[in-house]
């Protein structure tokens, strides 16, 4: 299925990168993309909306819609809020000094706390530990049947909890069986409860004080919507929780909650499922988790590609002279190094959201590396003085100019009358403005008008 | 027009607003806060948008909905709140309008296959519809078509056999279509009405798994002609935007005929079937509201759109 998160962005960046100069309006409109897109990935509408607040403000404060590439720098802001979001230290289990270390597993029906109880289990002995499971969903049919099964594969002990004096007392009974037969880790899988049913919150919170727990994990579907921060909260606030586990991240959800969670409530992801197989647990990588909610490395990786080839200050001049009214051709033969240098086009599109969209609707129409080659070498056949002074050139330049480029007279024709009306039109403009309206208006092919990028 | 309630009111729905109110979350409880200030101004849509995202109704359902308010409220000239409130649930109502949603039942025996990702409530609800068939005074037979997650076959047993209610197994492991397929013989040698096909949770980005499913299918239909005659897939309330895309890969593998919305007891609503109904053209079938083997109910569009909106007024 196509990443309908990808379109969605990619159309709000289109707004953003497809016009070199951004009024407060298009911005506006670009975040509400963005906050669209989000909540398309089931960010909670709250967290949405003060993201969306946040980048807004810090869009106003640095300026962008003065700067050379305001679309751009919207996407950098918007990314670099999301891992502010979700990052910080990465979270994973501790062991206590004073064995056993008890950890207790909690969530809804189906979230997927036995599944992940073995899983757990797994990544403990992996450290170097001796775990043994409790079993304290006595409620669900044959769940501790289920967990013992998983667990005999793996040779993982389970106790089960004799509940004549109550479940609390029973789990604290074999916590301290599992203790005396040499286990320093003990992980307790508890039925899934909703959080509104207080009895059974109530046993948890039971559990909790007969049983000394040192973690107390929220397990959480990654596929959950808008309901996943009221039901963390709720689970914090009666049982006490200290991080989340992200379940069935394997699929296709986008996993909005985990931003939430950190945002809303202040709880981290620790870890996160990522298979059927046991050892299909993982540790939580914020930065990846940004961008699979986005669904946007790519761009990262053209915006670092372009920080990269091109220069601060060939930028800036450039826009210094553009904004005077002093455009040369030869400005436009170093824009299209500049973009030649970010690879072919059709890999740059590729990277943007939307790209493969564009060039699939563009077709041939887009300019190749061949096409871009010939206008290089069109400029390049000038003079010092034809480049500044396009309009010099006569009918005798132009056949000599189309000789020394190896094109055609009305090639060359057709350039340097797009490049007069761009910089007619520029002269009125005083931004960043047409940098890159510049390149479309000389871009155009023989077939029409051809958007360079994101048109 | 907009009294759902009524003495038809569905039992699933009386437990469900005291919940609501409780939190605090009822979108009408809300809506009708903002609307007592009077004229649909852009924050009170913007705020109307936001609640119905809320409930998981996704953006662009919330954004038709809240432009379908507007409009009609201009049309119709609408001010007092509850006129506007009564509005929004004409919208919403007119969403769900016109679907068949009852639940075929009439082959020798007839087959009705339940699927969904993991952990959606695939096994409770069949058991729950094993006790509702029965109860009907028909025979229903089980087959544990999910061989891959420890014990379910036991859970199965354990949560229908009380019923009186068969159920046909493999061991661990075993091809689920070659269970399905002995459930059909011992079905027709029984004589029993209904094969009920539980089915192991896959996620619907697993192709191996989707087409497992495919197979289980193709089995059923290539061994009773016109079967299955429900194909249901199981879908999480607690679930987001992914449903969508849940239920467009089931659709494709299994040919829905309906959807069971579960863990509508709890606090998330499930807003997303407005999309599932309307984009594949899949009826909400059931609810499922609790753990009790009879807290399985017939969908009621007027009743849910009530337990969104909490509208006590109703």
């Amino acid at each position: 299925m196509f990443d309908t998160l990808t379109d969605k962005l990619g159309v709000a960046f289109k707004h953003l990168t497809a016009k070199g100069r951004l009024t407060a309006e298009d911005v506006e409109a670009g975040l509400r993309e963005v906050r669209l897109a989000l909540l398309e990935a089931d960010v909670n509408y709250k967290v949405a909306r003060e993201f969306v607040e946040r980048v807004r403000d810090r869009a106003v404060g640095a300026d962008v819609l003065q700067s050379l590439t305001p679309g751009q720098q919207v996407i950098k802001l918007v990314f670099g809020e999301l891992v502010e979001l979700l990052g910080g230290e990465d979270q994973a289990l501790s062991y206590s000094p004073e064995p056993p270390t008890v950890v207790l597993l909690v969530g809804l029906q189906g979230a997927g706390k036995t599944t992940t109880a073995v899983k757990l289990s797994l990544l403990v002995r992996g450290e170097g530990h001796r775990p043994a499971l409790v079993a304290a969903d006595l409620r669900r049919s044959a769940a501790v049947e289920q967990l013992q099964i998983l667990a005999a594969e793996h040779q993982v002990p389970v106790l089960v909890p004799e509940t004549g004096r109550g479940l609390a007392h029973g789990v604290a009974a074999a916590v301290q069986a599992a203790r005396r037969q040499g286990h320093d880790v003990v992980l307790v899988d508890t039925s899934g409860r909703l959080h509104l049913d207080q009895p059974l919150m109530d046993e948890l919170a039971e559990i909790r004080s007969a049983v000394r727990v040192h973690h107390s994990l929220l397990v959480v579907d990654a596929m959950t919507g808008q309901e996943a921060v009221r039901v963390a909260g709720s689970f914090k606030e009666q049982v006490g929780v200290d991080g989340i586990i992200l379940t069935k991240l394997d699929g296709d959800a986008r996993g909005g909650a985990a931003l939430s969670m950190r945002a809303a409530i202040g709880l981290r992801v620790w870890y996160c499922g990522v298979g059927e197989r046991p050892r299909d647990l993982e540790p939580f990588h914020p930065e990846r988790m940004a961008r699979r909610i986005l669904g946007m490395g790519d761009v990262l990786t053209l915006i670092e590609r372009s920080q990269e080839q091109i220069s601060e200050e060939e930028a800036v001049s450039a826009q210094e002279r553009m904004r005077e009214g002093r455009l040369t051709l030869d400005d436009f033969v170093t824009q299209l190094r500049q973009l030649r240098r970010l690879g072919p086009l059709e890999s740059i599109l590729g990277l943007m959201p939307g790209g493969r969209e564009l060039m699939r609707a563009q077709g041939s129409a887009l300019p190749g590396e061949a096409e871009l080659r010939r206008l290089e070498a069109i400029v390049l056949s000038m003079t010092p003085e034809e480049r500044r002074k396009p309009e010099t050139v006569d009918s005798s330049r132009r056949r000599r100019i189309a000789r020394g480029s190896g094109t055609t007279p009305a090639e060359v024709s057709r350039l340097i009358k797009g490049f007069e009306q761009m910089r007619s039109m520029m002269k009125g403009l005083s931004g960043a403005g047409g940098r890159r309206r510049l390149a479309q208006e000389l871009l155009k092919t023989p077939r029409g008008r051809t958007p360079l990028i994101g048109g | 027009m907009s009294d759902p309630g009524g003495g038809r009111r569905p039992r699933w729905w009386r437990r469900l607003p005291r919940r609501l109110d409780r939190l605090g979350s009822g979108l009408g409880h809300q809506l009708r806060a903002r609307l007592a200030h009077g004229a649909v101004d852009a924050a009170t849509l913007e705020e109307i948008f936001e609640l119905l995202v809320a409930s998981d109704c996704g953006a662009p359902m919330a954004e038709e909905l809240v432009q379908g308010l507007r409009e009609r409220a201009e049309r119709e000239r609408l001010r007092a709140p509850a006129e506007l409130l009564a509005g929004l649930r004409s919208e919403m109502e007119s969403k769900l309008g016109g679907r068949n949603r009852e639940l075929r039942l009439g082959g020798t025996p007839g087959v009705w296959l339940v699927a969904g990702v993991n952990g959606s409530g695939k096994t409770t609800t069949v058991a729950k519809l094993a006790a509702r068939i029965k109860a009907q005074g028909l025979t229903p037979l089980v087959a544990a078509g999910d061989t891959f997650r420890a014990a379910a076959q036991d859970q199965l047993r354990r949560l229908v056999e009380p019923l009186g209610v068969d159920v046909v197994g493999h061991r661990p492991g075993a091809d689920p279509a070659a269970v399905v397929y002995d459930a059909m013989e011992a079905a027709r040698a029984r004589r029993r009405d209904l094969v009920l096909v539980d089915t192991a949770g896959r996620l619907h980005t697993k192709d191996n798994l989707m087409q497992e499913l495919a197979k289980v299918r193709r089995v059923i239909a290539a061994s009773i002609p016109d079967q299955p005659e429900e194909s249901l897939l199981v879908l999480d309330a607690y679930v987001g935007a992914n449903a969508l895309a849940q239920a467009r890969a089931f659709s494709e593998v299994i040919g829905a005929t309906g959807v069971v919305l579960t863990k509508l007891d709890g606090s998330a609503r499930g807003g997303y079937v407005f999309q599932v109904e309307r984009e594949l053209d899949l009826p909400v079938k059931l609810v499922g509201t609790g753990e009790g083997s009879d807290d399985l109910d017939d969908f009621d569009p007027a009743a849910y759109v009530s337990a969104l909106l909490a509208d006590e007024a109703v």
